[in-house]
């Protein structure tokens, strides 16, 4: 029993791909990527501002990069950046990564996110697979506290090595929260 | 051949002691026995224009491993814009790549126009494309003729230092600052280029070109020159995009990838010109690839000059975009806005939105995610120098120092970028 209404987005959502050659290409991506990696292992699809954005697990993400980084049809082969993220409302999701690749061939781009609990921040490391991800990660390992495994060298790149949090954490507000003399009614500060 | 085999020698001293070590190599004393000298290069050099260290393990002459420290200028931009209001991260942009400030502040406010759905009119679209081709001249004449100094022709420096001090004077005259610009608004500019702005960039386009040749002569078929950067420095195209390189760093090795072509933004695509390419990477390609990307800037300015369309130079967007100062002090409408937007109470879409420009000197990104509230809930910045610099201490290793020197000066490493 097919779904009529169902039947009818996908129908909606089939036009929308024809009329937008964005839509139409990363959809094509997306069908790739369930081909070579498997359906299960994305969740949360979705093109903010024509930018095709996958969510997978972290036990995934070396696997999608290297076989992205191996197609012939595709040709990721390179990585425009990476940044930590904390969500600290998402229980055990609270620390994320994203992954920003570009195929220059084809410019398509991709966004790959993952998260996991802040509790156990380790990730796998791409270093192996790209060279810029050196600086990348120890950015992210600077900042959120995450920790790659695999990684050449994993010390503190821009804050000072004796420091003993995690600055871009959200439970670190940017100003000294006992000062009274900067808070606003109004404004928040 | 007696310098290989010491080298050799040495390679398995340090490969001894990196084992020793754990695989991480922070050289620190002098090892007499050994004859290898720690030289630091940094934070504080001259040559290093900027603030950023590299620790060189040197045998005689010759660099045996190069360990960049960096973040002496961190000042935590990424955190400080999760507390302002959009249009309040600009002054933040300025103070990556100074040397090109106009071209941060417009990738920015092309992020945020993203996010938000503002269309720019033609105009200022046209006049931002002046303003971001003139700040790439800038920036490429900056480089290069640094590039002639660490050589040591400081004739060409003082040469086109004039013609930057001209093309400040048209920021000034546009925006009214000079180095760090804050130029534009989210929706446009904040006002139309004056007529004395329009004279003073058709001038310059006149007297430029012969400056711009003079220094060209002066330096790309010189002999002396030629000998200190060719080959100098190269690097495959391979292994310039498993560095992410980006910018004329990567047009040098061959690379014809340039985000004014591939994604154009704010109208690149009206306009004619081409992308130099190099086939080496080394620092003379690097160096030849700017002096072409000036040429070819030039054209650019000139089409958008000649084509600049009549009209608005900003958005109606009227809760974006501040209303004229006249009209804040008799319109009701006018101070709400006003109101609204200085204090950052304006509704933003929930989204996120990764828009790139291409910098002085590579991709520059912004990955802003907003959560509806009145400040990014993150933005990352890709640095374009923080991202080649790491291939550094691989560029280096077997040359000596002077040739450290001129790489480094080829790469046009800024150090605001470098540490945001």
């Amino acid at each position: 029993m097919a779904d009529p209404t169902k039947e009818e987005s996908t129908a909606a959502q089939d036009t929308a791909a024809a009329q937008d050659p964005t839509a139409q290409q990363n959809a094509q991506v997306l069908s790739l990527l369930h081909s070579l990696f498997g359906e299960a292992t994305f969740s949360d699809v979705h093109e903010p501002y024509g930018l095709l954005t996958v969510t997978t697990k972290r036990e995934h993400i070396h696997n999608i990069v290297a076989g992205l980084q191996k197609d012939e049809t595709l040709k990721f082969h390179f990585l425009t950046t990476m940044c930590g993220i904390n969500y600290p409302d998402n229980l055990n999701q609270e620390l994320g990564m994203i992954y920003h690749l570009h195929s220059l061939i084809h410019n398509i781009r991709l966004r790959i996110k993952i998260f996991f609990p802040v509790a156990d921040p380790v990730v796998p490391t791409l270093t192996d697979l790209y060279a810029t991800a050196n600086w990348m990660e120890r950015e992210a390992y600077d900042f959120y506290g995450i920790i790659f495994t695999g990684h050449p060298n994993l010390r503190r790149i821009l804050n000072v090595e004796d420091m003993d949090y995690f600055p871009m954490r959200r439970q670190y507000p940017l100003e000294d929260g006992t000062r009274e003399d900067k808070t606003d009614l109004f404004f928040g500060r | 051949m007696a310098v290989n085999d010491a080298l050799a020698g040495t390679h398995k001293i340090i490969q001894e002691a990196q084992e020793q070590q754990g695989g991480q190599l922070v050289p620190t004393l002098n090892d007499f026995s050994q004859e290898l000298t720690t030289l630091n290069l940094g934070p504080t050099h001259p040559a290093t224009h900027g603030i950023f260290q590299n620790i060189l393990q040197m045998d005689g002459e010759r660099i045996i491993s190069g360990v960049p420290t960096i973040g002496y200028i961190h000042r935590a931009f990424e955190k400080i814009a999760e507390r302002r209001p959009f249009y309040q991260i600009t002054p933040l942009t300025d103070r990556m790549n100074y040397c090109s400030s106009p071209i941060n502040n417009m990738g920015w406010h092309l992020t945020v126009e993203k996010l938000l759905g503002v269309q720019v009119p033609k105009r200022a679209q046209y006049m931002r494309v002046i303003m971001m081709e003139l700040a790439r001249i800038a920036d490429h004449l900056i480089c290069n003729s640094i590039l002639g100094v660490d050589t040591g022709a400081f004739t060409g420096f003082l040469y086109v230092f004039q013609e930057r001090e001209k093309i400040y004077e048209i920021y000034e005259e546009v925006c009214g600052s000079r180095l760090t610009t804050n130029m534009g608004r989210v929706g446009g500019m904040e006002r139309d280029f004056t007529p004395v702005a329009i004279e003073k960039l058709r001038k310059w386009l006149k007297e430029f070109p012969a400056v711009m040749k003079e220094f060209e002569e002066m330096f790309n078929r010189n002999r002396i020159f030629m000998d200190r950067v060719v080959n100098v420095g190269p690097i495959t195209a391979e292994k310039a995009l498993n560095y992410g390189f980006t910018g004329p760093n990567l047009r040098a090795a061959g690379v014809d990838y340039d985000v004014r072509v591939m994604n154009p933004y704010s109208s690149y695509e009206d306009f004619e010109f081409d992308i130099p390419v190099g086939t080496n990477g080394d620092t003379y390609d690097r160096f030849m690839v700017r002096n072409e990307e000036i040429w070819q800037s030039l054209r650019i300015i000139n089409q958008a000059l000649d084509r600049l369309p009549e009209g608005p130079f900003h958005a109606d967007a009227p809760h974006y975009y501040l209303p004229p100062k006249q009209a804040v002090y008799k319109n009701m409408e006018a101070l709400i806005y006003h109101f609204k937007i200085i204090m950052g109470e304006i509704d933003a879409p929930v989204g996120e939105v990764y828009q790139s420009v291409e910098g002085g000197n590579g991709e520059l990104g912004f990955y802003l995610i907003s959560d509806g509230g009145r400040t990014p809930y993150r933005l990352h910045f890709r640095r374009p120098c923080f991202i080649y610099y790491q291939a550094y201490s691989e560029m280096v290793v077997g040359t000596s120092l002077s040739d450290a020197i001129v790489i480094l000066s080829s790469m046009n490493v800024i150090a605001g970028e470098l540490d945001a």
